[in-house]
């Protein structure tokens, strides 16, 4: 693991039309690092994922993945550039079948998995590759939105509350996959409101309130830092 | 000679035979407004232009360049769908995110433009252009005569038909159209070039509408105004058939047009408005069309 962030964020900015949003974010990802980012409702943890994304367009600051700067791409580029997005709203499309929605993405590097490999991961979605995606159940929809992005080579991925309205038993499985992706050395970038999900997970985190970050801890200072997190978190 | 409910029945064949001719070029043409409408949400109104310039550009073909009709098939949709692109790129692209109003307003003003300069060059009167000598004649049937070309024309519209919906149902093309149709953003994020996709699309649509302007130069003679006369009618299957539907503006189209044909044998006087009659009663029982989906 090196010591340069693969994803550096500097007092970024962001507006939704004319209202202002993000206010001077900073963050860093380093290689193999997961990341999670809490706050609460409303707090700009979407907004901020978007941004890095290029989705919301209107953006000041800085933006690097390695030492290429975001900003200055189009949208698609950005992807291309190394980046994966599993939304927050899943972003499953009705007119495609399981399986093409899982191959939709365009491969950005070589080192993603093979389809054989997901199906191994995922056998549900195997089974059911030929119906149409939105016919999947709430938990399934969230495997195959990951899924998807696991094929396609990205180095860093940027998930948007994968746990949000799942049983527990599904949240076990995603919980799996995250650390079996831990292992194969995927960066993480996590938003996250489960916090007995995202300890399992997470080597950092970071407070986001009212568009700014507004602290930052590794990973097991967690339980110690309880009181200060219900009261930011109002939880 | 056999009738049915009083009709004769080679004139009840023949107006079914100009019915399916007629519905073909109504799929072809709503395919292309549905193609264009579903990713682009823009309205084209320049569709019956592009038609017309695919007929024109094949008659211009054989008289300038002594260029024939099967090679004409292929060059004229080539030639009007760079003329699409080109503006898609540099005109109706500035226009996505804006009320589709201006798109609505912009293709329609392209559209006089391309027909009153078409008019000022060569008169409103139609050409003719003969079918090529290999579908000359026509075929007995047993039941009635059929013109070779007109069999050709439902069968090679058939074809595209067909095979544009593989395209779009079955390729990985398709699925990025049918995704970013549904969300193009997200689509983008994912690393497909979107502003690509809606130019080829853009392009591709008005390549279809040329390709049945061409398929249509033999049979309706070529004439700047043949557009516009259809494309009305054209506007309607799209909207029974369900605004952006692939494959309800097919079915609709074919359906339709022999519809209209088996008026005109019933009750003649109904024959040019019962599409728009159908229109009015699907638009007030399915707002969303036959095969659209309910929002
Ligand atoms: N499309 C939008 N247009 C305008 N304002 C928006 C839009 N989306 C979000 N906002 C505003 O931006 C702020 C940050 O929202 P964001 O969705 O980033 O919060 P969040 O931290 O992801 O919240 P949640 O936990 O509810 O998902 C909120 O005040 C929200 O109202
Ligand atoms: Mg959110």
């Amino acid at each position: 693991m090196s010591n340069a962030p693969l994803l550096e964020v500097r007092g970024l900015n962001a507006w939704y039309g004319e209202s202002h949003v993000l206010h001077g974010v900073d963050l860093d990802i380093r290689e193999g690092e997961t990341v999670t980012l809490l706050g609460r409702n409303g707090a700009g943890k979407t907004t901020t994922l978007r941004a890095i994304m290029g989705i919301l367009r209107r953006r000041e600051g800085v933006i690097r993945l390695r030492d290429k700067d975001l900003l200055a791409l189009p949208l698609h580029k950005v992807a291309q550039a190394g980046i994966g997005y599993v939304p927050e709203e899943r972003g499953i499309f009705a007119s495609l079948t399981v399986a093409e929605n899982l191959t939709l993405p365009p491969n950005v590097s070589d080192g993603g998995m093979s389809i054989d490999e997901i199906y191994t991961l995922f056998p549900n979605l195997h089974e059911r590759r030929s119906s149409q995606g939105t016919k999947l159940s709430g938990g399934e929809q969230q495997m195959l939105a990951i899924a998807r992005i696991l094929r396609t080579g990205a180095k860093i991925i940027l998930l948007d509350e994968p746990t949000e309205g799942l049983a527990p038993v599904i949240v076990q499985r995603i919980g799996d996959v995250l650390i079996a992706l831990k292992e194969r050395g995927m960066t993480i970038l996590l938003v996250e409101q489960n916090f007995r999900f995202a300890r399992k997970v997470a080597d950092r985190f970071y407070l986001m309130e009212d568009g700014r970050m507004v602290n930052s801890f590794p990973g097991h200072e967690l339980d110690a830092r309880m009181d200060e997190l219900h009261e930011v978190l109002g939880v | 000679m056999s009738t049915i409910f009083g009709i004769p029945t080679p004139a009840l064949y023949g107006q079914i035979l100009i019915g399916l001719i007629n519905g073909s070029f109504y799929a072809m043409l709503s395919l292309g407004l549905a193609v264009i409408f579903g990713l682009l949400r823009v309205i084209n109104f320049t569709h019956g232009a592009q038609y017309m310039l695919g007929a024109f550009a094949a008659y211009l073909l054989l008289t300038y360049a002594g260029i024939s009709y099967w090679p004409s098939l292929v060059l004229a949709p080539l030639l009007v769908g760079a003329v699409a692109i080109v503006i898609e790129r540099f005109m109706l692209r500035r226009l996505y995110g804006l009320d589709p109003l201006y798109g609505l307003l912009l293709t329609f003003g392209l559209a006089l433009i391309f027909e009153g300069a078409f008019r000022h060059w060569f008169g409103a009167a139609g050409k003719p252009y003969a079918p090529p000598a290999q579908l000359t004649g026509a075929l007995n049937l047993g039941f009635m005569f059929m013109p070779i070309y007109r069999g050709w024309v439902v069968a090679a519209s058939l074809f595209v038909c067909l095979g544009t919906w593989l395209l779009i149902e079955k390729t990985r093309l398709g699925a990025y159209l049918r995704a970013a149709t549904e969300n193009a953003t997200l689509v983008q994020a994912f690393g497909v070039n979107v502003p690509l996709l809606l130019t080829l699309t853009y392009g591709l649509g008005a390549a279809l509408a040329a390709l049945a302007g061409v398929l249509a130069a033999p049979i309706y003679q070529v004439s700047p105004l043949m557009g516009s006369n259809l494309i009305i009618v054209v506007f309607a299957v799209v909207v029974v058939g369900g605004m952006g539907s692939i494959l309800g503006a097919i079915v609709t189209g074919y359906v339709l047009g022999v519809l209209e044909g088996l008026t005109k044998v019933f009750y003649p006087e109904a024959s040019s408005i019962v599409i728009f009659v159908i229109m009015a009663i699907v638009l007030l029982v399915r707002p969303a069309g036959l095969f659209g989906r309910e929002e």
